[in-house]
């Protein structure tokens, strides 16, 4: 699904050159869920913004679903953001004025899905966030991990390849972080595949997979026990 | 574009930045509606001065004579110099290439007019049949004066609408006999002008007529001339200005009168008059064009000014936008969409309430110089089509910054 090799990636800083990545090689295959972690400054958010498609690399290549990425105008950027992934972020970054439905059927919108086709679709996905109650609510009339759910349905929305969450527990509290990892790990069970960038190790161990950044390069890279956060409930 | 989601966002955001919507709507409003009563009143001056024109024909010279105030060829100062018929047909031989219409006039200030007990004092004047032309008449009913009543010297009478008026009421006057200095005139035709009243209270009799009933031998007392006309206004302008410099210098010669005198003989164009003024109207029309299209200008800024506010604010938004896949374009429709809805909703509000203000003062206004200001349809559409590009440029700027925001960056907006 996801094919990185010598990623190289650096900024520029007045006359200082920053150099983020160094040599990112790198395999998600279908149906993964793995977690990036690393310290500020390790390159997490960098790798994660490339994934992404709103930054591009120096050097190296990366493939999503086989299709190659790079030097793409902004007009392809955009559709292949749409057709192949759906963003989380830490700080919801839901759109203030329009309802949690309306919310959700944005990436429809910009897909071109007629109205009534993209109403029904994005209330399916927020009931399978377990919001279809609030569709007409403002995100300002939710609380944090409603939003965040929101956030979710409206990642989902499009039906993309690859779910990609910066911190997406980072702004929560743990009861509220553990039901938002709860739903991602059933979106993962339905054979999503699934990036989380997180700094939280309980967080990242809900994931299959750990690959660990530092300083630009991967130190290490490997699968761990799955823990459900059903399991953690009934204890 | 014009799909209802992308006016439900328009309106979203409008009532999310209330006010600076407001403010933005106010001077757009402004800008169009100053604009529009400047054109307004202009186009009431411009109607004002043609009608005070149109009082006589525009293309008219009138010759009138005075006392010479130079000595010249041991003349004294001082003597009368008086028109007569010979002047009036020599003139008629020497430029009838160049001549539409001409008459000479006889007329006395003020003589009593007298039907049936009813009394007034008008100006009686004798002139030949093109004196209609000249003077700009239109016949109400019956006729002007004929080249009949010219050679046969007949006791005819045509009044202005103001003496019908006065002396008939609803009769008709057309056949009836009035006492003109006590001599019997039959009334064949009664006129209006469009120099109003003041020029509807005068009586026109064939001039030989005038001549022989007021003692005047071959007296004349005026002549007045319309300029043939060519299509090229200035071409006319200066035919009629050689003309009059040659009416001028004939009189000058025939009647010994120094050259440098400049009382003796007046000659009065109304052609150069006309240029001058038509001249001055275009000047104020542009001027106030000029001033409107600057409060506009002013208008557009300011939408302009809050677009960019309104970008800037929305940066985070807009990038959110861009990570769900939104193209470029959709975003520079976006924000020009509602730069050119704001800007065309306010100015059309702008227009109708201009018009409606120049609707509601345009009776009340009462000068012979400003008449009935109005916007024509032309005059709207182009201030509409002015709205639309403005509006449009307005938004461009803006729109173009949107487009070009970065979702990474916008992203690590807090």
């Amino acid at each position: 699904m996801i094919e990185i090799k010598d990623l190289h990636k650096s900024y520029k800083m007045g006359t200082n050159s920053l150099h983020v990545l160094k040599g990112i090689n790198f395999e998600v295959s279908e149906g993964e869920m793995v977690a990036i972690m690393g310290s500020s400054g390790s390159g997490k958010s960098t790798l994660l913004n490339i994934l992404g498609i709103l930054d591009e690399a120096d050097k190296g290549s990366y493939h999503l679903d086989e299709t190659l990425i790079k030097n793409l105008n902004e007009k392809v950027a955009a559709k292949y953001r749409n057709k192949f992934l759906g963003f989380v972020f830490q700080s919801f970054n839901l759109i203030n004025y329009k309802s949690a439905l309306d919310n959700v059927a944005l990436p429809l919108y910009y897909q071109g899905v007629k109205r009534n086709v993209r109403m029904e679709k994005a209330l399916h996905y927020l009931n399978k966030v377990g919001l279809a109650d609030w569709a007409s609510h403002l995100p300002n009339e939710l609380s944090g991990g409603q939003k965040q759910r929101v956030a979710i349905a409206r990642a989902l929305a499009s039906n993309p390849k690859v779910l990609l969450a910066d911190e997406p527990t980072g702004a929560l509290d743990s009861i509220t972080s553990y039901e938002v990892m709860e739903l991602i790990q059933e979106i993962n069970d339905e054979g999503k595949t699934i990036l989380i960038v997180t700094h939280e190790d309980d967080i990242a161990h809900m994931c299959k997979r750990i690959v660990n950044l530092k300083d630009g390069i991967i130190i290490d890279d490997s699968l761990v026990d799955q823990v459900r956060v059903k399991s953690l409930e009934n204890v | 574009m014009f799909r209802i989601e992308s006016w439900q966002e328009i309106f979203e955001t409008m009532q999310k930045n209330k006010l600076q919507t407001a403010l933005t709507m106010i001077s757009v409003f402004f800008g169009i509606f100053i604009l529009v009563i400047l054109v307004g009143f202009s186009s009431g001056i411009e109607k004002g001065v043609k009608s005070q024109f149109e009082e006589d024909a525009t293309n008219r010279i009138a010759i009138r004579t005075g006392r010479t105030t130079k000595e010249y060829k041991g003349l004294n100062p001082g003597r009368r110099i008086q028109l007569r018929n010979k002047d009036y047909e020599g003139f008629n031989e020497k430029y009838k290439e160049n001549i539409e219409y001409k008459t000479s006039v006889f007329s006395t200030w003020g003589g009593q007019v007298v039907y049936k007990g009813e009394i007034g004092n008008y100006r009686i004047e004798g002139a030949y049949p093109d004196q209609q032309f000249i003077e700009n008449q239109r016949m109400v009913s019956g006729r002007f004066i004929n080249n009949n009543d010219i050679n046969e010297t007949k006791k005819v009478a045509i009044i202005g609408n103001q003496i019908k008026e006065d002396l008939f009421k609803k009769k008709n006057p057309i056949g009836a006999y009035i006492e003109i200095l006590g001599i019997n005139f039959q009334v064949v035709g009664v006129y209006s002008d469009p120099g109003g009243k003041r020029e509807e209270s005068r009586v026109f009799i064939p001039l030989t007529t005038a001549q022989q009933v007021f003692n005047a031998g071959d007296k004349v007392r005026s002549l007045a001339y319309t300029v043939n006309m060519s299509d090229n206004f200035d071409e006319a302008v200066a035919l009629s200005l050689a003309m009059s410099e040659g009416f001028e210098n004939d009189i000058k010669a025939n009647h010994s009168i120094s050259p440098d005198d400049r009382s003796a003989v007046r000659v009065n164009n109304t052609l150069e008059e006309a240029k001058k003024i038509y001249g001055l109207i275009a000047t104020i029309s542009y001027i106030f064009w000029f001033v409107g299209i600057g409060t506009i200008i002013a208008g557009v800024v300011g939408v302009s000014n809050i677009m960019i506010i309104v970008v800037k604010e929305r940066t985070k938004e807009i990038g959110v936008r861009k990570a769900l896949g939104a193209l470029p374009n959709s975003i520079i429709g976006m924000i020009l969409q509602e730069a050119v809805f704001i800007t065309a909703f306010a100015g059309f509000l702008g227009l109708f309430a201009g018009v409606a203000l120049l609707e509601l003062i345009s009776p009340m206004i009462d000068s012979d110089y400003i008449k009935a200001p109005q916007v024509d349809f032309k005059t709207a559409m182009i201030t509409v089509i002015i709205l639309i590009i403005a509006g449009s440029l307005a938004g461009f700027v803006p729109a173009r910054r949107a487009a070009n925001i970065r979702p990474i960056e916008a992203l690590r907006v807090e």
